[in-house]
């Protein structure tokens, strides 16, 4: 049964402005099957649902579904083409009842007039198929959690008579029970024939539930597998791209670490972020978290911003407790974060280089502290020097700099502040070769002449096992590994990221 | 479910609770004016609070429609002067009959609705200043018909609005609180049992989301606002019925009259929860609350204002205290 092919996509090419975010992919579903489809961030793996879902327009390639063409060009199309899609942000309406909900759009009527008894019986029919009894359908949606929610999505679902389910990461909310109901109602689905693309980032999810993976790299395809014939490292290899062994290590970063404890943090745990997080920070040292997207590095790193709270655990610095219960409290405590998307969350396009680097200190003094222009100049043209940012004068627009200068001076904004800890996330991300291993020199020097301690994240192992001094590996928001001095390889990294061997 | 919550958390979960609140609300105004003025006792006192308010229950109706899915309509005040004017002036000038007049003052407001809902759709702006706009507009026409007030006389319009429907021995009720009735039912109808009524909910609680349910929100949205549009032009013939004559200043700020009352009938100003029948008792409470100061007789009118400010602010805060508590019930069902 597995064998036979329910839809099939055929050299499906998408470009955006600029961007080629899908190249002549193929990916077949077969009915009966949960596939999973796998690669890191601007793998293409979302522009290929929305390609299939109709949100996007294809540039090229054909869609097949039974051995019919189908081209849709909305979701509400895709639909009538028995295509679903459960979205990782529940999509129903929060005032409307269970019932409603998932027959909106298509009430059966009687009469000339929606026929609420017929609606709510059949909803709670549907639902107790879905081993979902004990939910009452005439209660407003948002009477139920996030977990309820998503099931009643996945009922509306399947009850359009979808013959393809896509549930985009449907786990990201739910906890360990829930995400098992989720699965139990997965496989039943399966039984019926449904074919079912799945989305996760999450490895032992996919090992769990999967029968195929489909993996995606830079917009192309790598490959389709069995999942049963896949190790998980070879998977995580074709995910990143790299073979195992094929990596050298270049120049390690030998830098002297002092004794000297600067934070401490033990048990951490925040629901949906990071679980029983222990780590200690040094000195001077370069602290690498390693992991897949969505293994929680980016999570953890905010808890020790204050951006959200722990709910269980401690962090000390300098041997004392803290609490950091917003970014501020945590600038006080001289801890800087440096964020992943420099667009969104970083530069302030329309101000000067100098205005952008200053701010950071601005915020530290508070509003009212003044510094005057002289000032200002030396410490913009400081840091210029120092970071090598290359602009034409300090009052330069910051949007008209290259990804890696506004990175850079991202980073002057938060040294000016002179900070203890340094959390840069991902930042090197989307910039040149050349700027890359500026930075990567620039945080080996940071921690070796001016004892910062820093948190480096990044997504490539290479670049990792090359500045850092040690490295916590986090998979699925737990911490597996740590690994310093000779262990920091990109084997052991790969082995402890795929976890299981 | 098997929760072991209080009562109090299950009524203020309950999607009636407003409606409970203001009933309640209403009932003990009534009881209070009756123990205290002989007058409140007389049916027709009651029936005067529709008669009075007729128009006003119409409009309300429309702009709850609009509120609903989070959009505001505040043309309608000056779509009721227009339509007033309207009818007077080809009533006085031309031989067209009262019947065609008022088809065709309703074709106006319809119309009226359909280019404000155009605009806002198509090009996704702000209800606010498109209505803001229309509001202008419709006043600006309406001055411009004529500066002074044109009077009514045609005998089948004002033999219809004097006419008095008796429903029990001593209470009657005009012809306007008839349609204004009617249009109540209509619209609650509509909005059960239809899958025009049910898109406008889901539109409400969230866009997005309704789009991707697949359901057709731009013409909804459009549709939306021409229910409201005619609304406020069916409120001018039933103000023009009172009236009896056009003028430019008719109905100055009776959208924020209409807002005003389907907020404390339960309509949520975010859109997506509303139910008709309690924003009759949101005009009813106003109503009730202008013949208390009636009956008072020394007094001063604005009075009234003063107390449905209080309301309102009573309200809004019971409101933002009902979606607080509606989470908290949520998060802990985990």
């Amino acid at each position: 049964m597995a064998e036979h092919a329910l839809l099939t996509m055929r050299g499906i090419c998408k470009y955006f402005p600029g961007v080629r975010a899908l190249e002549n992919v193929d990916f077949t579903l077969r009915a009966g099957e949960i596939h999973a489809l796998m690669g890191e961030n601007g793998a293409g793996k979302s522009t290929l649902i929305k390609v299939l879902t109709g949100v996007h327009a294809k540039d090229g390639g054909r869609i097949e579904l039974e051995g019919r063409q189908i081209a849709p060009s909305s979701p509400l199309e895709a639909q009538k083409n028995n295509i679903s899609t459960v979205y990782q942000e529940v999509n129903l309406c929060p005032n409307l009842t269970v019932a409603e909900n998932i027959f909106i759009g298509r009430e059966p009527k009687k009469a000339g007039r929606i026929d609420w008894k017929a609606i709510n019986k059949r909803a709670s029919e549907l639902l107790r198929r879905l081993n979902l009894a004990n939910i009452d359908v005439t209660k407003t949606l948002d009477s139920y959690s996030v977990a309820v929610q998503q099931m009643i999505a996945i009922a509306r679902a399947v009850d359009i008579q979808a013959k393809v389910l896509i549930l985009d990461e449907p786990t990201s909310s739910l906890d360990e029970n829930e995400t098992q109901r989720l699965f139990e109602v997965m496989r039943d689905l399966k039984k019926q024939g449904l074919g079912i693309i799945f989305v996760s980032h999450f490895l032992d999810q996919i090992y769990e539930v999967c029968d195929r993976v489909t993996v995606l790299r830079n917009g192309e395809l790598v490959g389709e597998y069995e999942i049963d014939e896949l190790p998980r490292v070879e998977l995580i290899s074709k995910m990143i791209g790299k073979e195992l062994g094929d990596i050298q290590n270049m120049g390690k970063n030998a830098s002297a670490v002092s004794d000297e404890v600067l934070i401490e943090a033990e048990g951490l745990t925040a629901f949906g972020r990071i679980k029983d997080f222990d780590l200690t920070i040094h000195k001077g040292e370069v602290v690498g978290f390693a992991g897949l997207l969505g293994s929680g590095r980016t999570e953890t790193a905010e808890l020790l911003f204050g951006v959200a709270k722990p709910e269980k655990g401690s962090i000390k610095m300098h041997g004392k407790e803290i609490k950091l219960s917003s970014p501020l409290d945590a600038m006080k405590h001289k801890i800087a974060f440096c964020p992943e998307d420099r667009k969104v969350q970083g530069i302030i396009g329309d101000l000067s280089v100098r205005e952008n680097i200053i701010i950071g200190l601005q915020a530290k003094n508070g509003m009212w502290s003044h510094l005057s222009m002289k000032e200002q100049q030396r410490i913009a043209d400081e840091y210029i020097k120092m970071l090598q940012i290359k602009v034409s004068s300090p009052e330069q627009l910051i949007k008209n700099l290259s990804g890696g200068n506004q990175q850079k001076a991202i980073i002057a904004r938060w040294l000016v502040t002179q900070p203890d800890l340094l959390i840069l996330d991902e930042p090197t991300r989307g910039i040149d070769i050349g700027t890359k291993t500026e930075i990567q020199k620039m945080v080996i020097n940071l921690a070796r002449e001016k004892q910062m301690s820093i948190i480096f994240i990044s997504s490539e192992i290479d670049e990792m096992t090359r500045t850092c001094t040690r490295l916590a590996v986090l998979r699925d928001r737990k911490k597996v590994a740590e690994l310093t001095g000779d262990e920091i390889n990109s084997d052991r990294v790969m082995a402890a990221i795929a976890g299981g061997v | 479910m098997k929760n072991v919550k209080g009562l109090k958390d299950r009524l203020v979960a309950s999607r009636y609770f407003s409606f409970g609140i203001t009933a309640f609300l209403f009932i003990v105004l009534y009881v209070i004016g009756m123990m205290n003025y002989r007058g409140f006792l007389k049916p027709q006192v009651f029936c005067n609070l529709f008669i009075d308010n007729a128009a006003l229950i119409i409009a309300t109706v429309g702009i709850t429609f609009v509120l609903l899915i989070g959009g505001i309509d505040i043309s309608i005040g000056s779509v009721v002067a227009l339509t007033c004017m309207t009818s007077a002036q080809l009533l006085a000038n031309t031989n067209l009959g009262a019947g065609v007049v008022t088809v065709i003052v309703l074709a106006i407001g319809l119309l009226f609705g359909l280019v404000q809902g155009w605009l806002i759709t198509e090009f996704d702006m702000q209800p606010f200043i498109v209505t803001l706009a229309g509001q202008f507009f419709a006043r600006g026409l309406t001055a411009i018909i004529s500066r002074e007030t044109i009077d009514i006389t045609d005998p089948t319009y004002t033999a219809v609005a004097s006419a008095r429907v008796y429903i029990m021995p001593k209470a009657f009720i005009s012809v306007g609180v008839i349609i204004a009735i009617v249009t109540l039912v209509v619209a609650t109808l509509v909005l059960k049992y239809t899958r025009f009524g049910r898109n406008i909910y889901a539109l409400g609680g969230s866009e997005s989301s309704a789009q991707l349910m697949g359901l057709p929100t731009k013409s909804t949205k459009i549709a939306t606002y021409m229910v409201c549009g005619f609304c406020s032009a069916l409120a001018g013939v039933v103000y023009s019925l009172i009236m009896l004559s056009g003028y430019p200043l008719h109905a100055v700020g009776m959208e924020m009259d209409a807002i005003a009352s389907s907020v404390i009938g339960g309509t949520l100003m975010s859109g997506g929860v509303a139910f008709v029948p309690g924003t009759l008792l949101g005009v009813l409470i106003q109503g009730i609350i202008q013949t208390f100061i009636t009956f008072e007789g020394t007094l001063s009118a604005w009075w009234t204002r003063i107390i449905i400010a209080l309301l309102l602010c009573v309200f809004i805060v019971m409101q933002a205290i009902i979606v607080r508590n509606r989470h908290r019930i949520t998060s802990s069902d985990k």
